[in-house]
Formats: structure tokens, sequence, C-alpha cells
């Protein structure tokens, strides 16, 4: 019975995916949701994002410097933060983050009003709800799951440099310049590639939970921490794959 | 005791002169897992009657009328409403019929994002795509006006008593101009005086709208206020049909409580 109820499970979960697609891709499109969603999505993290890219940059710089010193390497330091930060650490970051705090809203919201009977209400109001509900919060992650990854390399590479000046006084100039020199094309648009997947995945997780939540306030509770825990384990997965298929073209 | 047409309501006074079927339902059968919910559920709405179906809670009530409008797939039976095989029905007919009948949710189902005004307009830009803020207005300040709530346009629902928020939850229904409206439980949780107005305000609806509906409640008063027909509800079948009259002084001991309330 249980494996029965595995197998319809995963078949839901991927009529749900083959509807946000068909959905996503047919007219008419939601685009002022889109846009509302996208503004609540960075408006959300913007500043979390921020705090703590910051902090992860003076950190993986400061337990990073004592290892290099020992081989007298110090000064591939700003190479060495920039790499991790723009391959992993920035996209890791701002998947995370995201997955708890736009999953858990995701998914809590769209519960709640499931519980509430309002996504019901839409849909015998003829409104598409599924259009409205779920493709605008699924293509918002999307859009801007890169963008936020962007904004967090900057912010961990401005707390690396902080953490640099305050130890040997390199220069701005100096730093980014060798930031700029070990960062590829491939590292910018892998990075970019992979945090679009991460916003896809916290969109759909977050939305097919909230979507098919039950029980009352317990399936809200339920839904939110679904979201965020598969998404957080979508997030290793890509990122896993990312790297896989990401070595193919490195070699 | 069983009346099988609206003929006998009609004779009796109590209905409007009649009437071709809105809605037809067949042999119907619903479960959840191992529990069975619809058995073999036969009923008929005529045009302009408000026919209440009365029951205890957890008989079907509300799963009935979700299978009308295409929230719930039975398991087995058919349903016509408005001429439309509901079963058959692909996504685009299931969402004309949708636009045909209006359904006022237990809890309102009030979105809790928008305003009271967003919450009117939402399915107007959304169906008929009225965008003008002119023509906006109008229709919600009319379907306000209708229920007696002009003035709580710029509310959100968390701000709204729970007479208010069925009167704001009816009027949204109102705006589309439905055919068939389908009230789930109108007047649960509200005070009696409230519960009255409630009452009213489907009466109204009727005349104004020229509307059938189907009103789901375990509320007696409610039924003996508002309907024409009462089919009552046991065990996710339909046992009793008839009049209030008729099914208070037929004494049937499933009803004992209901009246003895």
């Amino acid at each position: 019975m249980k494996f029965k109820q595995f197998l319809v499970r995963l078949a839901n979960i991927f009529n749900f995916v083959r509807s946000f697609f068909k959905a996503a891709f047919s007219p008419p499109f939601e685009t002022k949701e889109i846009l509302r969603q996208c503004f609540s999505v960075g408006n959300k993290s913007f500043f979390l994002i921020a705090f703590t890219s910051f902090l992860a940059g003076i950190v993986f710089t400061k337990q990073s410097r004592p290892s290099l010193a020992s081989f007298g390497a110090e000064s591939w330091l700003p190479s060495l933060v920039a790499q991790a930060v723009v391959r992993s650490l920035g996209p890791l970051i701002t998947g995370l983050i995201c997955a708890g705090k736009l999953g858990s809203n995701i998914g809590a919201e769209l519960a709640s009003m499931k519980v509430t009977e309002q996504i019901d209400a839409m849909e015998v109001s003829g409104t598409r709800p599924f259009s409205y509900l779920i493709v605008s919060r699924v293509v918002a992650t999307t859009l801007m799951l890169p963008i936020l990854v962007v904004f967090s390399d900057m912010m961990a590479l401005t707390g690396s440099f902080v953490m640099v000046y305050s130890i040997n006084r390199t220069g701005f100039v100096l730093f980014f310049s060798e930031v700029s020199a070990v960062i590829t094309y491939l590292d910018i648009f892998s990075s970019i590639i992979k945090s679009a997947f991460f916003g896809l995945a916290i969109g759909i997780v977050g939305t097919y939970a909230g979507y098919h939540a039950e029980n009352g306030t317990t399936g809200v509770g339920k839904a939110a921490n679904t979201a965020v825990v598969v998404s957080m384990v979508f997030i290793f997965v890509v990122d896993l794959m990312g790297l896989q298929i990401l070595n193919l073209f490195r070699r | 005791m069983k009346v099988d047409t609206m003929v006998d309501a009609v004779e009796s006074g109590t209905a409007p002169v009649a009437q071709s079927k809105v809605v037809e339902i067949r042999n119907l059968y619903k479960s959840f897992g191992e529990r069975k919910v619809l058995s073999d559920v036969n009923l008929d709405l005529f045009e302009r009657e408000n026919l209440v179906i009365l029951g205890k809670s957890g008989t079907g009530k509300s799963v009935l009328i979700k299978c009308l409008v295409g929230l719930l797939k039975p398991d087995s039976g058919e349903i016509k409403v408005l001429g439309y095989h509901v079963a058959g029905l692909n996504s685009k007919e299931l969402n004309e019929l949708r636009l045909q009948v209006g359904f006022s949710f237990q809890g309102s189902a009030l979105y809790d994002s928008m305003t009271v005004r967003e919450n009117l307009e939402f399915p107007l830009k959304r169906n008929l795509g009225i965008f003008n803020r002119t023509k906006l207005n109008e229709f919600v300040m009319t379907a306000l006006k209708d229920v007696g709530l002009e003035s709580a346009v710029n509310l959100r629902p968390a701000e709204l008593s729970g007479g208010m928020k069925k009167r704001i939850g009816i009027a949204r229904t109102l705006i589309l101009q439905p055919k068939i409206m389908l009230y789930d439980e109108p007047t649960a949780g509200l005070d009696p005086e409230t519960a009255a107005e409630i009452n009213e305000l489907i009466l109204s609806v009727r005349e104004k709208y020229h509307t059938s509906s189907i009103i789901i409640t375990h509320d007696i008063s409610c039924a003996r206020q508002v309907s024409d027909r009462i089919v009552a509800l046991f065990d996710g079948r339909n046992k009793l049909e008839g009049t209030f009259e008729q099914l208070k002084t037929g004494n049937a001991t499933e009803l004992q409580p209901f009246f003895n309330y």
C-alpha cells in the first residue's frame, strides 16, 4: 500500500511539473503577477543575503589565510576566495537562504490558502489559480535567484576584501584585479544557470507542498517544513550535478 | 412522503411556478478511500428554486456540491448542470460552466492578501478582462450594495466580522451574475440575528438575480426560511424529500433531532 502511495505521489509530482511548464509557456501570461512576485522575492531576501554573504566572505578569508600563509602563498588569497565564492559559496548561500526564507513562505502561504478554500474559490470562479499562484511564483524564484546570486557574490567578495585590507592593506584595485584574473566566463555562466535551477527547485517544491496541503493548520506547518527540507536537499543534488556537468566542459 | 418532482411544491404554493431542470444528479457515488460518502444520490434542481440539502455533519453535503462544479470527481454517476455533463468537460468547458455557477464557501474563502474591492475585482479582471476603473467600481459597488456592505469596500478580510465575510463572499460570486448559486452552510457560526439576515439575503438574491440555489445546511431555521423544497441527506443517501411543512409533519425519526432542536 505504501509503495502504491509512493507511486501515486510520484505521478502527482510529475503531473504538477508538466502542468507548470505547459501553463508557463501558454498564454495568457501572468506578467503583472510575475513582476509582483519577483519584487517580493528580491525584497524579502535582499538584506538577509547581503548580510550573510558579507559575513561568509569575511569568515572564509580569515579561515583560509593561515593555510595559505604557511605555504607562503598569502597573495593568492583573493584568487582562492574569488573561485570559491563564484563557483560554489555564493550560489549555495543564496540557495539555502532562499530555500529557508522563500520556500517556507511560499509553502505556508499556499497551504493556508488551500485549507481556507481560497484556492477552491479561485478554481470555481474560473480564474485559473494554477497560472496565477503557481506559475508566477516559480518563474519569479527562477528569475530572481541568479540576480540574488550575483549580488551575493559581490557582497562576499566585498567582505573578503575588507578582511584582506584590514590585515595587510591590500588595495581595492589590486584585490579585484586578482579576482577578475581568475574568474572565467564559464564560472559566471555556470553559476547563473545553476542558481536558476536552484530557484526552479525552490519554487516547484514550495508550490507543490502548499498546493497539495491537507489537514488544516497541521497541513500548513507540514507544507512549510517540506518546502524547506526538500528544496535544500534538491539544492545540494543540483549543485553536485552541476559540478559533474561543468567538469566535462573544463576538461 | 417522497416528492418526485417540483409539482407537489408548486401545488402547495411554496415555490415559484416552474420549471425546467437546471441540475440533474443520477446515481452519484463518491468515496474517500474506504469511506463511502455519497451512495446513490439522485436529485434535481429546478429553475429559480431554492433547494435546501439538510443533514448532519459528515453526511456528504459539501462533497455533493463540490462534485457539481468539478472540484471533486465522483466515483460514478451522472451530473448535469445547465445542460453540461460535468464528467465529460474539458478545462475550457468547465470554466464556462463555473462562470455560471456561484459558490459561497462555508468559511467565505475571501483572499486574505486583498482588500474587499480587490476580492470583487479579481474575477472581473481575470474572467471578463475588465480593467476600466470606472466600470470596475460600478460593478463592485453594485454587488456590495446588493449585500448591504458598500462601506466595507476598502477593508481587508481580517477586519470583517463573520457575517460580513459571508456577505462579501456572496457579493464576490454575484459579481459574475451566476445562474445557479451554491451556498455551503451559509449561516454556520453566526448569531441568530445575523443568520436571519443572511437568509433574507439568499431570498433577495433569487429575486434580483433570478438564480436557482442549492443551500447546504444543518440549520433548521435557515431551511425553514429559505427553502422551496428540502432534501434530507443521511449516510450519503437522499432519504427524504419535500417541503418544510411536509417533512415537519412527516415525523421521520431521522429528522426529529433537527425539528426538536
